[in-house]
């Protein structure tokens, strides 16, 4: 029984935090997300340099080999700064369905230009009507003499506006609703017949509805066994689930340790609003919240590095743990900041619309309790 | 113990609709969501005022409708779920009811008929940044001058300011005896000499909110409301009247309904959210709480109808009002799913995702504010601890 991190994991750990503490102050980061490209590019180099965008790859490609817990220390670090540029879109989701589901040559070919900062991917997987039901596709995909022909759209595609390439999940059969038929495809987002309408989010990141009229793409576009798509996604959800979760502790042990101190220097009644009794019990909760979503991402590590499916049940209750208590967490940081906590100047509302952009991607508390319930109380 | 309508109520009801219906038109729907909201919510007051219906709750000989507690009921259900606006308090709410109760002849005379008929914007000058919940430590200054009161200081979070024509004060004219004694009610022109309004982007990306400094104001001391040095009665009559209608029973009925609509739209893999029982029991939750809610109001309003005064119970309608509002916003977007973090774009909503989304997640961040204005949640369970249940 031991829940330390290792000596290597310390030093990713450190290594970004001081990233963080000398290069990515508010201001700094406020300007990245007011600029042009929502991101900066000289940073995504330094993440490259500094062996970041490596962390979940095999040796063999040029990765660092790490597992599930290398990836929750990258992306807790990541969180606790909010970090706009694309780690999760490019690494945990468009790398990591090419390390799942492709070739020998498909991995040789995308992982290294990945770990090089050389790409910027997204997976593009939401449509209007799908909500989190993956399943739900409407995109579809024909073949063609060797290829296929793409024709659809995807919505609020992460990173779509500054992605060069896409995974993209389409229909090669079946019916809209089928589990059977959906098939991945690497596309170039300069593709002719692609077409995107870019916007921001209140979190700060750059997304796109993508659109797909009669794209060629050849044969060895095709990621992973024609048809057999799903399971290959819903693996990856769980891996991008325990990801987000670790961002989102991050992100709640800073707005707890902000609110704490806040509460230590703001005086009304001419005494410290900390010494009041009914805040100290509300700030021990969301610190009970805290230490109860960081167990869960525990537990939900420790047996997705032994055996991926053995976390199936505790990724569900993770998402709702991580949902209800984010929002008690960063409910109470506004609160407790009063007015101050209700401006956009201040950090601390931004911190709030990340831990609602994580709620609610890949299926939000109301979701994962559903599927919680299929999966722990099925006869 | 009866809750029916008369015929006459029923009538009441039919004529207010109808009213609604016809007034509150498309074309100003679509103004009041524009950048020309100012002048937009400022001539629906005015189409109301011609209504003879601006002010409720005004006493009929300063211009109000005179009507049954009932009626005032049956009209404020009515404009929520018909998803009209409320008249912007400031003026015809808070400083109206302050100049009826403490005015003299000659401020009732030259405000309350311009309050009427919309000709001034007001704001409200009460907390500073160090005097949050602690109003009573507020500093900004008043020093007499001849027949004048020179100010100096700084208010913030004042709503829509940077619209405001007058703004009502809460100064400090003296600091020798308890901080609640020595606080001055004073309404001041915004365009005196002095002032600087600072705006303050809120988290749901507008700018509504303010900081307001006074640098040397100079305010002819006849612009004192009540008198010089009790200023803190007056702001308390004042709180309870912020606070009754803060609960917006009728506006989280109204929520309620649009979630219901929504959620019968929005599929997870061909399972209808309003199906969803997960989804339903949170819903049920609300809708519970809700109808309680709605009879403790119809409590106090009877209350208040048979004169008595709104007391410490309106507290208990401002914390329950708005957690079950904030409930409502928080489930809208959840049903927006990933639409809910779309910032407004000059594209069409219907092109990107969902129509509701934007207004969503307009309200629901600047819904946090909710609990901490009017007297933050916390004091209004001090007010509570303090007045009803008399715990020292």
């Amino acid at each position: 029984m031991n829940f330390d991190f290792s000596e290597e994991q310390q030093m990713v750990r450190d290594s970004i935090a001081r990233f963080i503490q000398d290069d990515y102050d508010w201001d700094t980061r406020k300007a990245i997300v007011a600029s042009d490209q929502g991101m900066s590019r000289d940073n995504w180099q330094l993440f490259a340099e500094l062996g970041w965008l490596s962390i979940p790859f095999a040796e063999e490609h040029g990765g660092f080999g790490g597992n599930i817990v290398d990836l929750s220390v990258v992306m807790e670090e990541l969180g606790k700064g909010l970090v706009v540029e694309p780690y999760f879109p490019t690494v945990v989701l468009f790398g990591g369905l090419i390390k799942r589901a492709g070739s020998e040559a498909q991995q040789a070919e995308w992982l290294p230009r990945i770990i090089g900062g050389e790409v910027l991917g997204a997976f593009a997987y939401v449509e209007r009507q799908s909500r989190f039901a993956l399943h739900d596709c409407q995109t579809s995909a024909s073949k063609s003499g060797d290829g296929y022909v793409l024709n659809g759209e995807k919505v609020v595609v992460f990173n779509g506006e500054q992605a060069d390439h896409l995974v993209v999940l389409a229909r090669t059969a079946g019916d809209q609703s089928d589990s059977n038929g959906l098939s991945l495809f690497i596309v170039d987002a300069a593709a002719a017949g692609v077409d995107k309408m870019s916007y921001a989010m209140m979190d700060g990141q750059r997304v796109a509805n993508i659109t797909f009229k009669d794209v060629s793409v050849s044969a060895d576009a095709l990621l992973g066994e024609e048809g057999e798509a799903l399971s290959v996604v819903d693996a990856l959800t769980a891996e991008a689930i325990i990801a987000l979760a670790a961002e989102a502790v991050g992100i709640m042990g800073v707005l707890n340790a902000k609110t704490l101190e806040y509460t230590k220097t703001r005086e009304q009644f001419g005494v410290a609003i900390s010494s009041y009794q009914a805040l100290q019990h509300r700030m021990v909760d969301t610190m009970m919240a805290y230490e109860q979503s960081k167990s869960l991402l525990f537990k939900a590590l420790c047996e997705y590095k032994q055996d991926p499916a053995m976390a199936a049940e505790t990724v569900h209750a993770l998402k709702v743990l991580i949902d209800r208590n984010g929002k008690h967490v960063f409910g109470e940081a506004i609160q407790m900041h009063g007015g101050m906590g209700m401006t956009d100047e201040l950090d601390i509302g931004h911190y709030a619309k990340r831990l609602m952009m994580i709620n609610t991607t890949f299926g939000d508390a109301t979701y994962h309790r559903n599927r919680y319930v299929e999966t722990a109380y099925a006869a | 113990m009866d809750t029916a309508y008369s015929p006459e109520d029923l009538a009441f009801r039919d004529e207010v609709r109808g009213f609604f219906d016809e007034a509150y038109t498309p074309e100003l729907q679509a103004r009041l969501r524009s950048p020309d909201y100012k002048n937009a919510i400022e001539d629906w007051q005015r189409k109301l005022y011609d209504k003879g219906w601006v002010a409720p709750n005004w006493p009929a000989e300063f211009g109000g409708t005179g009507w049954t507690a009932t009626q005032k009921y049956i009209y404020e259900t009515e404009r929520s779920l018909a998803g009209i606006p409320n008249v912007v308090p400031f003026g015809l709410v808070m400083v109206a009811n302050v100049i009826m109760a403490y005015g003299t002849d000659e401020q009732k005379e030259y405000f309350l008929p311009r309050i009427l008929r919309s000709e001034d914007w007001w704001c409200q000058g009460y907390s500073e940044p160090g005097s949050g919940s602690d109003l009573a430590s507020l500093k900004t200054k008043a020093e007499r001058d001849g027949d004048d009161f020179i100010i100096n200081g700084a208010k913030i979070w004042t709503t829509y300011a940077q619209y405001a024509d007058w703004i009502f004060c809460l100064v400090r004219t003296d600091n020798s005896g308890k901080k609640q004694e020595g606080i001055t009610f004073i309404l001041i022109d915004m365009k005196s000499e002095g002032i600087k309004v600072n705006p303050i982007i809120s988290i749901d990306n507008h700018h509504s909110l303010n900081e307001v400094e006074f640098n040397n104001v100079r305010v002819p001391a006849k612009n004192v409301v009540g008198e010089i040095g009790k200023g803190w009665t007056v702001a308390k009559a004042l709180l309870a009247h912020e606070r009754t209608g803060i609960a917006g029973v009728a506006d989280v009925k109204r929520a309620v309904r649009v979630i219901k609509e929504v959620a019968a739209k929005e599929e997870n893999g061909g399972q209808r959210l309003m199906d969803d029982p997960g989804f339903q029991q949170r819903l049920a939750d609300i809708e519970v709480e809700l109808m309680a809610l709605e009879f403790t109001e119809l409590r106090t309003l009877a209350t208040q109808a048979a004169g008595g005064f709104p007391g410490p119970e309106s507290s208990l309608l401002k914390i329950k009002g708005t957690e079950l509002q904030q409930a409502t916003q928080e489930l809208l977007m959840e049903i927006a799913a990933y639409y809910q973090g779309v910032l407004p774009v000059d594209l069409d909503p219907e092109a990107l995702g969902h129509e509701f989304a934007t207004e969503a997640r307009r309200n629901y961040m600047y819904g946090r504010a909710a609990t901490i204005y009017g007297g933050s949640n916390e004091v209004q369970k001090n007010i509570i601890a303090k007045y009803v249940l008399g715990l020292e």
